[in-house]
């Protein structure tokens, strides 16, 4: 895949409305010793200074390992944490600054839907009862045709028997319980659905089932899809856009065959290196880079790029500048490296 | 570290050196809950020979960590139920031998890593302790020269600084590198059969490739026949050898692995192999399986993915079929498994169609 | 539930969609599964009786005899269980039988307003120190600690000693003072285990209130160990009156109890070996009642044993 190849690509959501807006968002977790007196010692940089666009109907990928602070920035989107810093603008509303009722009616058009199909119902409820929730806590959003029949509607939506409206959570298996949970962050009608590894736990063949689900409720309802994982065949799969994440910072932001066929960081190169196929042939072409120890303390990242440590490009630069996320010479996504260049040998696609 | 040969009294305990290293044979096991009888494994056979990598490829409930975890005689029994067939390790019968001498073969001929190396390790005693350990208990070795061969083997698996660090407690290592400090220990005693029971799948990407290739350098080193139990298909198709696909306690579909991902015999492998999302394609919608996997307490009779299966007939409804050759070494438990080989079925709806 | 032990056994009830009507419409909420389950459980049917019974005589005490326990005559005092006195008489010549039967009343009101008294303190407490954490949570745990660190006994003999006069009312004052810490605990544990659960974060982003949550998520799933721990709680509590009124600073007389009985009897125990053994089996038949009562509850809660 050449260059001018992916220039050509063109981003089919560049002129959807810009539903989610976030800037510079920041959330650092204090670590506090001491025993009677709890003195901050240090914080953990979770997320530092993030920021992106989500326009209507698009899927925006956040992928990264563990601790990058991908499961935080879900949590800032959704105000269960607040920022320390930064804005989360929502259809140009400031979505930060709303409290009380403002708050309560804006959580409408924001839905979230969990990893674990297991925790996130409440079991001791019936699956109706889930289902209403929503409705119950927004009587302002109450459904014509009454909550039940509406229940049933999302039932059927997401692919589950409508008749099983009082059945309870451990009735149904892994799979048919994200669907729960689907029906329950689709109850309202939201904009924006994060999708925080709604799959990971599922088994292969059920993974497929809940992906086409989702983007089929995606086509249905124009909804606008954050999801967050760390499999980055799913996330391939699933997103218009991709953004990298490393450190509580965003490595690298593109279209998705941008950064799956022409990575530029060498975070993105050593990640994408790392992904096995499901190709035995492939055993012996693909060139892979293996990243030399973990990821740094997130209480005490490197100065200047947080990557360097690990990185086999780095240079005095990277520890004395901090890159930017920005478009640079030779690349067409943004990426924050100082040494950013395609690599077309870690690229995803078949030579 | 000294590679010895296999522990003392080998051939007096009734091992046969020309036989396979690890043959399951018509394994069954139950689980006897309040729900009914629950069928983990029915009816499971696959050979294991010296340095050879065989992934167990199933989700979860297909029986596949049930059964690595009676080969290593760890079954919660009750409720676990061993109710037939035979587990040979060099031709000698797991389930005839005296506890004693199961018990030996156990960590030092045999031995397993686990998922989650965080709770396999004791987290009140440091690492090098732990792994010294195995020396002490079963090769006798003095205090200190057990340290030493822990420090040595530390350094094998890639566990930087490992002269400072034998003294550190599991919490302090990050998870690749504890999955390091199991995979010390379980080859400590130069076993040759190691289960690796989901190995990579708490890890992140990155550390996955390194611990994958480590386990890969450790077996052909010591010539383990290495068994991978796995739900990833990438991960089976970078490593593995052979592959047994299991699917309700049973083994759908068995070959080598250049063979099943390119032509396989069995719906329900290739089904798992189109609905896989690829980093490689952009892919259009997933071919989905549909439904779920029967539950084990009430196993449909005839075939047990007839119900989710494109291609099944009457007959996958009412017949069990056997697990039979479809091509050289090549085995498959469906009535169609020679169409399905060659590609010539086509699925149910599409034909009416 | 959790899937830690066997996530590789899959037990519970999987249909395809396509299974069509129910087949069994049974109600399969948690709480109907545990009262399955407690239903079938010999040790709940045991204690069940037992707890009936012992409910009934403390109400309705004339149902099981016709004597008046106070009706006492010196010239049958002392007599050995009989045809006619089934328990004998006490010193004072009071049908044993019958002070037994009335003596059941005290033991088991106190057990009970104890116990209530207990769950309703921990239940408050516990929730508001698991929920909010911060300053409230270290506010009560401070207080728990404190009281954890008197000896319960002497605590109690301490404080009791200098009330004059001592109902049921002011025993059970001072077993709730000293009883509610461990409950709160218990609870505030609870409470913590389901604090941070997806289902609470879920009911958060939706936009619930903090009185929402706890009563929709939060109480109905850590109700379970509490209310095990009640029942075993009234058991300890009807012990303890009996060893606190032995010991003189329960109940005092003319109250009929079994501590007092207790008490009265030990001068005559080798003499007079009945007086001590029939209320002596009365508590401990109670205590056992109540605590087995708790087990099966437990295991009928606990998601865990269900696996089995």
């Amino acid at each position: 895949m050449s260059q001018a190849m992916a220039e050509a690509q063109r981003d089919p959501f560049a002129d959807a409305e810009v539903v989610l807006e976030v800037e510079d968002l920041v959330k650092h977790f204090p670590i506090r010793e001491g025993i009677v007196i709890k003195r901050r010692t240090g914080a953990v940089q979770a997320v530092d200074g993030v920021s992106f666009q989500l326009r209507k109907g698009e899927t925006l990928g956040i992928v990264g390992e563990s601790g990058c602070g991908k499961s935080t920035l879900a949590k800032l989107l959704m105000r269960l944490e607040e920022p320390d810093a930064g804005s989360i603008r929502f259809r140009g509303e400031d979505f930060l600054a709303m409290r009380g009722e403002e708050l309560r009616r804006m959580r409408r058009k924001i839905q979230i839907i969990f990893q674990d199909p297991y925790t996130s119902l409440n079991p001791r409820m019936s699956v109706g009862d889930i289902i209403a929730e929503p409705f119950k806590l927004h009587p302002e959003a109450q459904p014509k045709q009454g909550i039940r029949n509406r229940v049933k509607e999302l039932l059927d939506v997401v692919g589950l028997n409508p008749d099983h409206i009082n059945r309870y959570p451990h009735q149904f298996s892994g799979g048919q319980r994200q669907r729960i949970g689907i029906a329950r962050g689709l109850a309202l009608n939201p904009d924006v659905i994060i999708c925080d590894e709604p799959v990971s736990a599922l088994d292969v063949s059920v993974q497929a089932q809940v992906m086409n689900l989702l983007e089929d409720l995606q086509e249905e309802f124009g909804l606008s899809y954050i999801f967050i994982a760390h499999d980055l065949s799913v996330v391939r799969h699933i997103s218009d856009r991709v953004a990298v994440m490393y450190l509580g910072k965003l490595a690298e932001l593109g279209l998705d065959e941008e950064i799956y066929g022409a990575p530029a960081h060498p975070y993105t190169q050593a990640l994408l290196s790392a992904v096995p196929v499901p190709d035995p042939t492939m055993r012996h072409d693909r060139q892979e880079i293996v990243l030399q120890g973990d990821p740094p303390n997130p209480a005490n990242p490197p100065s200047g790029c947080r990557f360097r440590t690990r990185c086999w490009k780095a240079t005095e630069i990277c520890a004395e500048k901090e890159p930017e996320l920005i478009v640079r010479p030779g690349i067409t996504q943004r990426a924050a490296c100082h040494h950013a260049a395609q690599n077309e040998d870690v690229s995803a696609f078949e030579s | 570290m000294t590679t010895t040969t296999h522990p003392a009294g080998t051939e007096q305990e009734g091992y046969d050196a020309s036989a396979p290293l690890l043959e399951v044979d018509d394994l069954h096991v139950e689980f006897r809950t309040k729900a009914g009888v629950a069928r983990a494994v029915n009816g499971l056979n696959f050979t294991l020979n010296a340095g050879e990598t065989l992934a167990i490829l199933g989700e979860s409930g297909s029986g596949k960590s049930v059964t690595a975890q009676t080969i290593m005689g760890i079954l919660d029994m009750p409720p676990g139920h061993i109710a037939g067939g035979e587990i040979r390790y060099r031709g000698k019968n797991l389930f005839d031998m005296p506890e004693e001498q199961r018990r030996r073969l156990r960590g030092v001929n045999i031995s397993m890593i686990f998922q989650d190396a965080l709770s396999a390790l004791n987290p009140v005693l440091p690492v090098g302790f732990q792994i010294a350990e195995m020396f002490r208990v079963h090769r006798g070795f003095k205090r200190k020269q057990a340290r030493e061969e822990a420090v040595k083997l530390m350094q094998k698996v890639g566990i930087p600084a490992a002269e400072k660090r034998v003294g550190d407690y599991p919490h302090q290592f990050s998870g690749g590198m504890r999955q390091r400090i199991m995979i010390a220990m379980a080859i400590a005693l130069d076993p040759d059969v190691l289960i690796a029971d989901e190995p990579t799948t708490a890890l992140d990407v990155t550390v996955q490739a390194q611990v994958m290739r480590l386990l890969k350098e450790l077996q052909t080193e010591n010539n383990m026949g290495l068994i991978l139990i796995t739900h990833d298909l990438g991960v089976v198709a970078d490593v593995a050898d052979k592959i047994a696909v299991m699917y309700a306690g049973r083994v759908m579909e068995a070959a080598d692995v250049f063979e099943i991902y390119a032509k396989p015999g069995h719906p329900y492998t290739k089904g798992l192999l189109e609905s896989l999302p690829r980093i490689d394609a952009e892919g259009e919608r997933l071919n989905a399986i549909p439904g779920l996997p029967p539950a084990l307490t009430n196993i449909p009779p005839g075939c047990p993915f007839s119900p989710r299966c494109p291609y099944s007939t009457e007959l996958c409804r009412t017949d069990r079929p056997e697990l039979l050759p479809v091509a050289e070494g090549h085995v498959s438990a469906c009535h169609y498994r020679e169409e399905i080989y060659s590609g010539e079925l086509k699925p149910r709806e599409e034909a009416q169609a | 539930m959790t899937e830690t032990n066997r996530p590789d056994i899959q037990t519970a009830p999987q249909e395809p969609e396509a299974s069509g009507p129910e087949a069994s419409q049974a109600e399969a909420s948690l709480w109907a599964d545990a009262w399955r389950s407690l239903r079938t459980n010999p040790w709940f049917i045991i204690s069940a009786v037992l707890l009936l019974i012992l409910i009934t005589m403390a109400l309705f005490p004339q149902l099981f005899t016709n004597e008046n326990p106070r009706e006492c005559y010196l010239s049958r005092s002392r007599l050995e269980p009989s045809a006619e006195h089934w328990f004998g008489t006490d010193i004072q010549g009071c049908d044993y039988y019958a002070r037994v039967i009335y003596g059941a009343r005290n033991s088991v009101a106190i057990g009970v307003v104890v116990s209530i008294g207990v769950f309703i303190i921990s239940l408050v407490l516990g929730l508001l120190a698991g929920y909010f954490r911060g300053w409230i949570d270290a506010v009560i745990s401070r207080i728990t600690d404190l009281i954890f660190a008197l000896p319960f006994i002497l605590g109690a003999l301490v404080f009791l000693n200098v009330i004059e006069s001592r109902g049921v009312t002011e025993v059970a004052g001072v077993l709730i003072v000293f009883m509610w810490p461990t409950m709160t605990r218990l609870m505030r544990g609870s409470v913590l285990s389901v604090v941070n659960v997806e289902y609470v974060t879920a009911a958060r982003a939706l936009g619930a209130g903090h009185l929402t949550i706890m009563r929709r998520h939060i109480l109905p799933n850590s109700l379970g160990p509490v209310m095990a721990y009640t029942a075993i709680l009234t058991g300890i509590v009807i012990g303890a009156e009996a060893t606190l009124t032995y010991l003189g600073v329960g109940l005092q007389l003319p109250a009929i109890s079994w501590g007092l009985q207790l008490s009265d009897a030990q001068r005559y125990i080798t003499q007079l070996p009945h007086l001590t053994v029939f209320p002596l089996i009365a508590v401990g038949l109670t205590v056992f009642a109540f605590m087995s009562l708790g087990d099966a509850i437990r295991d009928a809660i606990d998601p865990k044993s269900k696996k089995r």
